[in-house]
C-alpha cells in the first residue's frame, strides 16, 4: 500500500486523472450530457425506482409469479443467461493460460471483465427474487447439500470471487500497486484452473436443477442428460459472447487500444472454428435427446416448432454459418453466427426455466412491465459498468507500465 | 509465472478438500428414513374416496387447527375445482356424476408427505425437513424463498405468500404437534365417515388392500400412494381412475434420485480437473519452450506463427 501514499499528496490530480479521464470536473460532468447516457440513465433509475418498489410491496405487486409459476423472468433471464452469457471469462482464460492459445492473450480480460459484471448482476437479480434474501446466510447454518440450487449458489459465490481477483489484476494496474499485483500474478494459474472447476461445475448444475420435475418441463426439453446439455451451451455461449462482445469493444474503444493488439479478425475466424466444432456437437447432443426419449412425434406439435426454431435456427444454422465463415475467410459470417448463438442459448435458458415449464397449464406467465424494467435496468448497468471500467483501466490492453505480465 | 510444485499441491489440495467436504455431504443424500427402508412404521393416513361424503369438515377442522381462515360456504365452493392455498392447506373437490352408481365423488387434496420429499431434497437451507415419525415439516425461519420446493413437488403442493413483505411456503404440516401428543391429526379427527384413517403406514397398506381384495368389483386395485413418487405416507383407495378425482399420474421412482447422478458429479470434477488442467498447463508451457517463445505480450502474432510453421 506503500504507493497510496505516494499519490495522496497529489490526491486531486489523481482523481482528474483516474476519475475524471484528465478533465476537470465541469468539462467531464458536460461530456456525459449525450443522449445515449440519458437513455442509459433513464433504464437504470426505472429499474432501481422496480427494485424498491418490490421490496417495499412484495414480490405480487411487482412480478406476475403464481402458484403455478415460482420462477420468472428474474430467474430465466438475469439469472439463468446472465450466468450462462458469462461463460466467455473460463472459456477464453482456460484456453490462454492452460491450453497455451496466446494468441487469444488480448480478449482476456475484456471476457473476465464481462463475465464478473455478469455474475454480479446474476446475484443482484436473483436477490431481487429471493422471498427473504435476508436468510441468506442459512446456507452456512443449515446447507441443504442435496439441493442443485446449493451447488449453483456455492459455485456462484466462489466463481464470483474468483472473478473479482482476476479482475483485480487490471485494476492494480490502475491503481499503480506493483506490490499486490504481483501477488497476484502469482496465484493467477490456481486461480484459472478454480474458475475452470467452478464454472463447468455450476454450468452445468444450472441444468440439473430441472432434473427433478420431469413432468412439468415439455418433455423436448426435459432429458437426464440436461445438465450436460447445459454445460456444452455454455460453451458454446462462451465463444459466441467472446466474439460478439469483441466486435463491440474494438469498435468502440478504439482508442484504448494502444501497443500490441490483436488482429481481431483473425482471432475471430478461429473463435469461429471452434464453435462451429462445439455448436454442431450440441446440436447432435440435442437430436440424441430427441431420439433417446423417441419424442420424434412431439417435433410435429407446436411445441415441436417452436423447439425445432431454437435448435435449428439458433444452434445448427449458426454451426453452419461458423463454418463456413471459418472456411472461407468470412468474418462477418462468423459474427453473424455469434449473435445467433448468443440469442440461442438465451431462448434455450429461457424455454428451460420459463416458457417450456408447466406447459400443459392452462394459464400462462407473462412477465409483468415490472419485471421487464428491472431486467433491461440491469442489463444496462453492466454495458454501462463495462464502459466506465474499459475507459478507464488497462482492459482492452495491459499497462504499458507493466509489461510483461502473462494476465 | 513459473508453476511451482508448491503452487500446483495447493491447487490440489484445496480442490480435495472441498471436493471431500462434498463428498461426505452427499453420503446422506437419501432420505429414507432411519426407521426403514419403506417407511412402513411411519405415521401414515389412508383416504378411502368410496367413503367420503363431501362434507367438508375436515377443512374446517384443519383450518382451525393450523389457525387459518375459516373455509368457504357450501355454496361458494360448489361445482368449482379448488385447489390449496396459503391460507387453504387441504380442499375437498367433488367429481362427478363418475361412479357406477351415478353419483358424486369427493376427492381429499393436501401435502402427500412423501417418504423421499422432493420438496425438502431441493431445499438449499433445509426448511423443509422429512421427520422421522413422518411430517415433512416447514421451517419457515431458514426459509429463503427461492421456491425450488415448488417447483420439484410432482404433487404441486407447496403454496407462497407472494403477497406478504416476509412471505413463507405454506402446506399440510400433518398436525405434527397434535401426532406428538398422541392425537390424530384434525382432519381424520372429525371425519364422521371413516374416510379417513390414521395409523401406521404398514398397517394401513394392508388395511386398503384388504377392502380391495374383499370388494374387487368395487375398488380400482391400485394403492395410490404406495409407490408413487417412491411412496407417500398420504394412501388412497377409489372405485373410479385416480385421474378422474384430479389427482396426477406420479412415476414411481423417487424424485430425489434423479437428480443424485449429476449431483455426485462435484467431486469428482473437483479432484480431476486440478490435476488434469495442470497436466494440460505442463504440456502447453513445455510446447512453448521447445518453439522457443516466452510469452512476451505483442509476441502473439510472432509466435502464432511460429506454432504454424511447425504444424
Ligand atoms: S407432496 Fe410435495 S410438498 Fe408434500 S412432501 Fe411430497 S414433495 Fe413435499
Ligand atoms: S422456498 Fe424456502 S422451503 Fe422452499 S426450497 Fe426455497 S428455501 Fe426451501
Amino acid at each position: 500500500m506503500a504507493s497510496t501514499a505516494l499519490t495522496a499528496p497529489a490526491r486531486s490530480d489523481w482523481f482528474r486523472e483516474k476519475i475524471l479521464l484528465g478533465m476537470d470536473l465541469r468539462t467531464y460532468l458536460r461530456s456525459l450530457a449525450t443522449p445515449l447516457n440519458a437513455l442509459a440513465a433513464v433504464l437504470i433509475g426505472l429499474g432501481f425506482t422496480v427494485l424498491v418498489y418490490r421490496f417495499a410491496a412484495g414480490l405480487a405487486s411487482a412480478t406476475n409469479l403464481s402458484q403455478a409459476q415460482p420462477w420468472g423472468l428474474w430467474i430465466g433471464f438475469d439469472m439463468m443467461s446472465g450466468i450462462v452469457l458469462a461463460a466467455g471469462g473460463f472459456t477464453l482464460g482456460s484456453a490462454v493460460h492452460l491450453f497455451g492459445m496466446h494468441e487469444y492473450h488480448p480478449i482476456v480480460r475484456p471476457a473476465i471483465l464481462t463475465a464478473f459484471l455478469g455474475y454480479v448482476l446474476a446475484v443482484v437479480g436473483l436477490m431481487a427474487d429471493l422471498g427473504k434474501p435476508w436468510n441468506f446466510f442459512n446456507m452456512m447454518l443449515t446447507p441443504g447439500s442435496t439441493s442443485a440450487l446449493f451447488e449453483v449458489a456455492c459455485c456462484v459465490l466462489m466463481y464470483t470471487t474468483v472473478l473479482l481477483l482476476e479482475f483485480l489484476v487490471p485494476v492494480f494496474e490502475w491503481l499503480g500497486w506493483r506490490k499486490v499485483h504481483a501477488r497476484l500474478e502469482q496465484a493467477m494459474l490456481a486461480l484459472t484452473v478454480l474458475s475452470v472447476v467452478f464454472s463447468t461445475m455450476h454450468q452445468s448444475a444450472l441444468g440439473s436443477l430441472f432434473l427433478i420435475a420431469p413432468a412439468k418441463l415439455h418433455p423436448l426439453w426435459y432429458s437426464p442428460y440436461i445438465f450436460i446439455f447445459f454445460f456444452i451451451s455454455a460453451i458454446c455461449a462462451g465463444i459466441s459472447m467472446v466474439i460478439v462482445e469483441g466486435s463491440l469493444t474494438h469498435r468502440i474503444f478504439q482508442h484504448r487500444i494502444t501497443g500490441a493488439h490483436a488482429d481481431m479478425n483473425k482471432l475471430q475466424l478461429g473463435l469461429g472454428k471452434a464453435g462451429a466444432i462445439v455448436l454442431f456437437a450440441y446440436f447432435f447432443l440435442k437430436l440424441q435427446g430427441v431420439a433417446e426419449g423417441e419424442h420424434w412425434d412431439l417435433l410435429l406439435t407446436g411445441w415441436g416448432a417452436w423447439f425445432l426454431l431454437e435448435t435449428v435456427g439458433f444452434v445448427l444454422v449458426p454451426s453452419l454459418l461458423y463454418g463456413y465463415g471459418a472456411r472461407y475467410k468470412r468474418v462477418k459470417f462468423v459474427r453473424a453466427g455469434a449473435v445467433l448463438t448468443v440469442i440461442g442459448i438465451v431462448l434455450n435458458r429461457l424455454n428451460v426455466s420459463v416458457i417450456a415449464y408447466n406447459w400443459d397449464k392452462p394459464t400462462h406467465y407473462v412477465p409483468s412491465w415490472m419485471e421487464v424494467s428491472v431486467s433491461i435496468g440491469l442489463v444496462t448497468l453492466g454495458v454501462v459498468a463495462f464502459r466506465w471500467i474499459a475507459n478507464r483501466m488497462p482492459i482492452m490492453s495491459e499497462d504499458p507500465n507493466f509489461a510483461g505480465s502473462e494476465f | 509465472m513459473k508453476l511451482s510444485r508448491r503452487g500446483f499441491l495447493q491447487v490440489a489440495g484445496i480442490a480435495g478438500t472441498a471436493a471431500a467436504g462434498l463428498g461426505a455431504s452427499t453420503a446422506r443424500a437419501s432420505f429414507h428414513t432411519s426407521l426403514d427402508a419403506k417407511g412402513e412404521n411411519e405415521n401414515a393416513m389412508l383416504v378411502d374416496t368410496t367413503l367420503c361424503a363431501g362434507c367438508r369438515g375436515c377443512e374446517a377442522a384443519c383450518a382451525e387447527a393450523n389457525g387459518l381462515p375459516a373455509p368457504a360456504s357450501d355454496e361458494a365452493v360448489k361445482g368449482a375445482r379448488r385447489e390449496t392455498a396459503p391460507e387453504v392447506f387441504t380442499v375437498v373437490n367433488a367429481f362427478g356424476p363418475i361412479g357406477h352408481d351415478g353419483d358424486d365423488r369427493f376427492a381429499k387434496r393436501q401435502c402427500m408427505h412423501c417418504l423421499e420429499p422432493a420438496c425438502a431434497s431441493v431445499c438449499m437451507v433445509r426448511a423443509l425437513d422429512k421427520t422421522p415419525t413422518g411430517p415433512v415439516v416447514y421451517h419457515g425461519e431458514r426459509c429463503l424463498g427461492c421456491r425450488y420446493c415448488m417447483v420439484a413437488c410432482p404433487f404441486e403442493v407447496p403454496k407462497y405468500q407472494y403477497d406478504k413483505l416476509a412471505p413463507l411456503v405454506r402446506k399440510c404440516t400433518f398436525c405434527p404437534s397434535r401426532q406428538a401428543e398422541g392425537k390424530k391429526p384434525a382432519c381424520a379427527s372429525v371425519c364422521p365417515t371413516g374416510a379417513l384413517t390414521f395409523g401406521k403406514r404398514r398397517a394401513l397398506i394392508e388395511l386398503a388392500k384388504g377392502r380391495i381384495y374383499r370388494n374387487p368389483e368395487k375398488y380400482l386395485h391400485h394403492v395410490y400412494g404406495e409407490h408413487e413418487a417412491g411412496g407417500t405416507d398420504w394412501l388412497y383407495i377409489s372405485d373410479v381412475p385416480f385421474e378422474q378425482l384430479g389427482m396426477k399420474a406420479v412415476r414411481d421412482e423417487p424424485y430425489p434420485d434423479k437428480v443424485q447422478g449429476a449431483l455426485s458429479a462435484p467431486p469428482f470434477v473437483m479432484t480431476l480437473w486440478p490435476p488434469l488442467l495442470m497436466g494440460l498447463y505442463a504440456f502447453s508451457k513445455r510446447r512453448d519452450a521447445l518453439n522457443g517463445n516466452h510469452h512476451e505480450p505483442g509476441g502473439a502474432a510472432a509466435e502464432a506463427k511460429k506454432e504454424d510453421r511447425h504444424g
